[in-house]
């Protein structure tokens, strides 16, 4: 492509007035490769401007929709009027599957306590109890999770003693989250909120001993589409334990039980990298940076905890999984490469899914010529090595940061220091660590945080991508513009897209999009009457 | 002669509450068809005009009734006929009581209440404008007129400043004027000439000097009114007056509100610090 980045990027930002030009300038960044293997610096988890038409999502949705959501028997209780429920109701396609068919599941059920004026006036403290109590008569759930949407805060609702208190009432678990959607820049905020919550409230509960020699979590893994499925089946064959996940098809007991793994493997790094943090400082869990998107990625991250465990056996094992699977894999992706090869997709998604995907679309020959997130971090770009200098702003600041010390009972280091020692020595371990998406990336590739809905269109007009990744949010507008977008919340209707077998239903289905022929057929009457066009506008 | 609406602030503790009651009860007395509308959680803007604490509140009718309320439950004939009614609201620390306000007028406006014959609006309103909710008689035009109950004492001042300011936004948008300043007296030097000079300096003008009287916190524990309790006493006739610069009143400004600095030396030319020079910063 001989387009020029620096040249879109300076098409992209001279719309703006002079201070969102500067900020813009600052969130867009084209990727260069340096001798030091620094990338730029990218301006990420910043407040988004009013009027760019933002992709984010709220700290409710964070903490909720993402994170605490996809579990199976934690009962979700909405303390707030009934929309924000209703809108967050099984929009992830988070999928469960209980182990009989007697077991709890709640992942189709919405429940709220449907806030009214009257209780915004008087305070909603007593209807909270009331839905706690009716909740827990229904359902009998082992753990009830409510989550305050914005009015809450405002009118200085208590949820957490309401929870103290029904936990005393009910003797079982009952825990809040003060996860108004207005308490961080992004869902990025809820997704640390709910982090704390599994942590201070059901990390550790349940002693249940494992004897398996292989024991892990999958942290920031949540099912969706049934990606956890495919994880769950790979794993186990490979002769490893999954303890528990985070969250995806969970159950409140399997969470309560996950400081007996030996190693934790964090898929979304954004979403979950507090609870890893925590969980090795107070248990001794290390935690390593895996990615089971696209199937060279699968395999990489099968050898990757093979090293960390450092047996001859599961190295056999691993092997033989990987070579099967890797069998089925190339026959579909030589077919779709052929037709795939040289075509271009854009990436603007999530907190890490922008990064994984991209590993998918190399795989079938197609290049990635622009990605960013919604809500990640300058970690999430640049790589962990930021951290000590990223400095904490207000918004930050607003969340609870706990101070973990080593448990006086239960902390036992997984590993010896030498082991240690060689696992760091590894190249390419990503052990306490995430390298960012920027240096996975090829050079003069364009990294736009926070991306706005002008930019969208430009990028589209400028580059005319084959295939476009984001929302919902997007999908359509994209979609008028001729170009196919891959919702990669929902999967759209597809998925499950993790793992070998994944890796297979991705390809099929983006070969489906970029080489169908429809979208050379899309002819909107204003292409022919651009007259049509300004009229919109002008209404 | 058009209806007035009229709302009193100032800060918590001044004296909205008895000085809103014993003027009303003065304009009744002159023949004055007058509604009192309470806009403080406690419920004691209309005790003394009711002899106590009678009133159920819109918000507590609302929530026992449901959508079935008529006006005559949320709404009490008080000395001289006049209209009572209390928003309430929820304990303290609880909810919100802005957005009950809120509710609450427009309740009233719903069933009725503004339709009929009246002279007066009175509208009592909870401290300090702390939040939407609370500003509710000064938007859309509810109250037209304000009158911010006022001392010699500092934080008083400080409040009545801070209320001008709420003033100056809501004229722009919805036409309420400032018609003048109570002076509600706690006995501070030079109080009568410093708070004229307040509020010439707000644009306005100190539309009555109350004395401090003793007798108001005698017909107040008697749930009177000093002008149903003892009407030949001389603070009645204070209140009368009161009245009667009110209904006479025709001056209505947009205040312009004053730098934290001239406040404060306003403070110290009048001699309310001592030992402190003027043009030397006050330590608050």
């Amino acid at each position: 492509m001989s387009i020029d980045p620096r040249v879109v990027k300076d098409e992209l930002i001279q719309i703006y007035p002079k201070k969102l030009r500067q900020k813009r300038s600052e969130q867009i960044v084209v990727t260069e490769h340096r001798e030091d293997s620094s990338v730029p610096e990218i301006k990420a988890n910043v407040r988004s401007s009013p009027g760019i038409i933002t992709q984010r999502g709220c700290t409710y949705a964070g903490c909720k929709g993402v994170v605490i959501g996809p579990s199976r028997d934690i009962l979700s209780l909405v303390h707030g009027p009934i929309g924000c429920s209703f809108y967050a109701w099984l929009t992830r396609r988070n999928q469960t599957r209980p182990e009989s068919p007697e077991a709890q599941n709640f992942i189709n059920y919405c429940l709220s306590t449907d806030m009214q004026d009257e209780n915004i006036v008087f305070g909603g403290e007593k209807k909270l109890k009331v839905a706690v109590r009716e909740a827990f008569q229904l359902f009998h759930p082992k753990a009830i999770a409510i989550f305050s949407t914005c009015p809450v805060g405002l009118i200085g609702d208590d949820v957490h003693a309401v929870a103290r208190e029904m936990k005393a009432e009910l003797g079982i678990n009952v825990f809040g989250f003060s996860c108004e959607g207005y308490r961080g820049v992004s869902q990025s905020a809820g997704h640390h909120i709910a982090n704390n919550g599994l942590f201070k409230h059901i990390i550790g509960l349940n002693e249940t001993p494992h004897d398996e020699k292989f024991k892990v979590n999958l942290l920031g893994e949540y099912n969706i589409g049934g990606d956890g499925f495919v994880l769950e089946n790979i794993l186990t064959r490979c002769g490893i334990k999954q303890i528990s996940t985070f969250s995806g098809n969970s159950t409140y007991d399997t969470m309560a039980n996950s400081h007996t793994a030996d190693l934790n493997l964090v898929m979304c790094h954004r979403s979950i990298n507090y609870v890893a943090e925590m969980m090795e400082k107070r248990f001794g869990i290390p935690w390593m940076k895996v990615n089971f998107i696209g199937a060279d990625s699968s395999a990489k991250s099968l050898r990757k905890i093979a090293e960390y465990f450092d047996d001859a056996e599961l190295t056999a094992r691993v092997e033989e999984v990987i070579a099967e699977e890797m069998a089925i894999v190339e026959a579909t992706r030589a077919t779709v490469k052929a037709r795939c090869q040289g075509k271009t997709a854009m990436l603007f998604v999530g907190g890490s899914r922008a990064h994984h995907y991209q590993m998918l679309f190399t795989e079938i020959g197609m290049k990635t010529i622009a990605a960013g997130y919604e809500f990640g971090h300058r970690d999430d770009y640049e790589g962990r090595k930021v951290l000590p200098g990223l400095k904490v702003d207000a918004d930050s600041r607003n969340i609870e940061e706990i101070e973990v010390v080593p448990d006086p009972e239960r902390y036992r280091p997984r590993r010896t220091p030498e082991q240690l020692a060689k696992i760091e020595g590894l190249t390419e371990m990503e052990f306490r660590d995430y390298i960012g998406m920027m240096p996975e990336m090829d050079e003069d590739t364009l990294v736009i945080d926070d991306l706005s809905h002008h930019e969208t269109e430009r990028l589209l007009e400028i580059y005319r991508p084959d295939i476009f990744c984001a929302g919902i949010k997007e999908k359509y507008a994209v979609q008028k513009m001729g170009i196919p977008c891959k919702q990669l919340h929902s999967y759209d209707y597809g998925g499950p897209y993790a793992g070998f077998k994944g890796a297979i239903n991705f390809f099929n289905d983006i070969d489906r999009m970029v080489n169908m022929k429809i979208w050379s057929y899309v002819n909107p009457p204003w292409q022919a009457k651009p007259e049509q066009r300004a009229e919109v506008a002008a209404d | 002669m058009a209806r007035r609406s009229i709302a009193i602030y100032g800060k918590g503790g001044i004296g909205k509450s008895t000085t809103t009651q014993n003027t009303v009860a003065a304009l009744a007395e002159m023949g004055k068809k007058i509604m009192v509308v309470g806009c403080d959680p406690k419920a004691d803007s209309t005790r003394l005009l009711l002899g106590g604490l009678a009133q159920k509140t819109v918000l507590d009718t609302l929530r026992d009734e449901g959508d079935e309320v008529d006006l005559d439950d949320v709404r009490r004939p008080g000395y001289g006929n006049v209209h009572c009614t209390e928003s309430g609201g929820p304990e303290p620390g609880v909810g919100c009581a802005g957005r009950g306000i809120i509710t609450s007028i427009n309740l009233l406006e719903q069933l009725g209440a503004y339709n009929e014959e009246l002279d007066y609006v009175f509208y009592d309103v909870l401290g300090d404008v702390v939040c939407g909710g609370f500003a509710m008689p000064m938007r859309e035009g509810k109250a037209q007129e304000i009158y911010i109950v006022c001392s010699g004492e500092m934080m008083a001042m400080y409040a009545a400043n801070n209320i001008s300011k709420g003033i100056v936004k809501f004229a722009q948008a919805g036409g309420v004027r400032l018609g003048g300043i109570i002076c509600n007296s706690r006995k501070v030097d030079n109080e009568l000439e410093m708070i004229s000079e307040f509020a010439r300096k707000l644009g306005t003008k100190m539309i009555h000097f109350v004395p401090r009287d003793n007798d108001v916190q005698r017909a107040e524990i008697n749930r009177k009114t000093v002008i149903e309790w003892r009407p030949d006493c001389p603070q009645a006739d204070e209140y009368r007056k009161l009245a009667r610069a009110i209904d006479q009143n025709d001056l209505f400004v947009i205040p312009k509100p004053l730098e934290i600095e001239t406040l404060e030396k306003l403070l110290i030319d009048f001699g309310l610090v001592d030992g402190v020079a003027p043009g030397t910063a006050v330590v608050a």
